[in-house]
């Protein structure tokens, strides 16, 4: 049987760990308000770019841009946002199972696959699997700039722009509520213009200044920026969520194993105390 | 008199949302003064300040880049936060491929499904554990 000391030891030693795992909790929950406003506030403009952008596919523009162009495809390109540290429950694990189960798929059709990943953990899991990493961007904090999102955004539109992607996906979690999180992978480029619901009563074009094909290169650009951009702050409201959830489970499994372990502890000193009080009744009994 | 709406936002904030008689920005190519009724007019901003008038109030903004879309009815500036040069675009490109390939220098360009899904089929599992754990408590 297990001595008290052990036990006591151990007892001592799960508390403190209760501690910290407590602590990431509180500090998580406070965290994720911070992250849940950030996406908020980002927004308004992922709309009106939104808006912006489906005029622009109504206009009976000149110039046919290539992120509208359905060319047949050879390579996919995966832009995969991850967080930046663990201990967040299955955040991550699930996003890269959906991306792999999509890469496969594509694998199967002979498409290959390359990757963009944003987040220290992204970058070490492919580093393991292995894969084409075309781009890397790691420790964005809790609130990225949209700036530190530009170069590795730049990486992917280039290569298509070179003919050498013809797809690009948009691997990230979404935000459902503080206890779900939903992994997600959305095609990005070709762009997919939403289904006209009646033919627009005129035929229009806007007036280009300077000329269309720079003015839409320019948005189309900043409105894959903008959907990378909402999806990092998103896949960080999700991290913090998920991390304070994870915490949450870890401070209560530690109560139950010091509940268990007291319990013990009280067995053990139970026992030696009736060892202890046998022996003392029977050495009197024997003088 | 009428009035045209008027949204500015950046990446990180709504800065304005409201009505306005006129609408004054710097474009690329020079000022534009815009009333409601506008023809479909799409244009680079240059630094410089955004303009909106209502009646006799006016208040001004001021935008490092970005867009500016035109609908008869409704006017879009698409704030950048911070002013875009092409080289910083650029630099900021070879940056994410340098720490991409600093990381993986060396590596099987193919992945191994396999691997792959074996080592989350794992990680899943420990996770399934845990939660089995704490249901059965």
């Amino acid at each position: 049987m297990a001595n008290t000391k052990e036990v006591r030891k151990q007892i001592a030693s799960i508390k403190s760990t209760q501690k910290i795992t407590s602590a990431m909790e509180m500090v998580a929950a406070s965290k994720m308000k911070k992250t849940q406003d950030t996406m908020l506030e980002g927004r308004p403009y992922s709309l009106k770019i939104k808006d912006v952008i489906s005029h622009v596919a109504l206009a009976n523009s000149e110039y046919p841009h290539p992120f509208y162009e359905d060319r047949a495809i050879k390579k996919a390109c995966f832009i995969v946002v991850s967080s930046d540290k663990g201990l967040c429950g299955g955040l991550n694990i699930n996003l890269f199972k959906q991306v792999i189960s999509k890469s496969a798929e594509l694998n199967q059709q002979g498409i290959d696959s390359c990757f963009a990943l944003i987040g220290t953990k992204a970058s070490s899991f492919f580093k393991t699997i292995g894969g084409q990493v075309i781009a890397v961007s790691e420790k964005l904090g809790d609130k990225p700039n949209p700036d530190d999102l530009i170069g590795l955004t730049k990486v992917v539109l280039d290569m298509h722009k070179n003919n050498d992607i013809d797809q690009a996906y948009l691997c990230s979690n979404s935000f459902v509520n503080t206890m779900t999180q939903q992994p997600n992978v959305e095609q990005l480029i070709p762009l997919t213009p939403e289904e006209q619901t009646e033919p627009s009563p005129t035929q229009w074009d806007y007036i280009y200044e300077p000329e269309a094909k720079e003015l839409l290169d320019g948005l189309l650009t900043r409105y894959i920026e903008s959907l990378v951009y909402q999806a990092v702050i998103e896949n960080n409201a999700c991290e913090q969520a998920a991390k304070m959830i994870a915490m949450k489970n870890a401070t209560d499994n530690a109560g139950d194993l010091i509940k268990e372990l007291e319990l013990l502890y009280n067995n053990v000193r139970q026992a030696a105390i009736t060892q202890e009080l046998s022996e003392i009744v029977g050495g009197a009994s024997a003088v | 008199m009428s009035t045209i709406k008027i949204n500015i936002v950046s990446s990180s904030e709504e800065i304005y949302s409201g009505e306005a008689t006129m609408v004054f920005a710097t474009g690329t190519l020079g000022e534009l003064g815009i009333a409601p009724g506008h023809t479909p007019l799409l244009t680079g901003l240059a630094a410089g300040p955004v303009r909106v008038q209502n009646g006799s109030e006016e208040e001004a903004f001021f935008c490092s880049g970005g867009f500016l879309e035109v609908q008869p009815d409704l006017v879009t500036v698409l704030s950048d936060t911070a002013e875009r040069a092409e080289s910083l675009d650029e630099s900021e490109a070879i940056k994410a491929k340098e720490i991409a390939e600093q990381e993986l220098a060396n590596k099987d360009t193919s992945i191994d499904y396999a691997k792959a899904s074996a080592q989350l089929a794992e990680a899943v599992a420990r996770l399934k554990t845990i939660q089995k754990l704490r249901k059965k408590q």
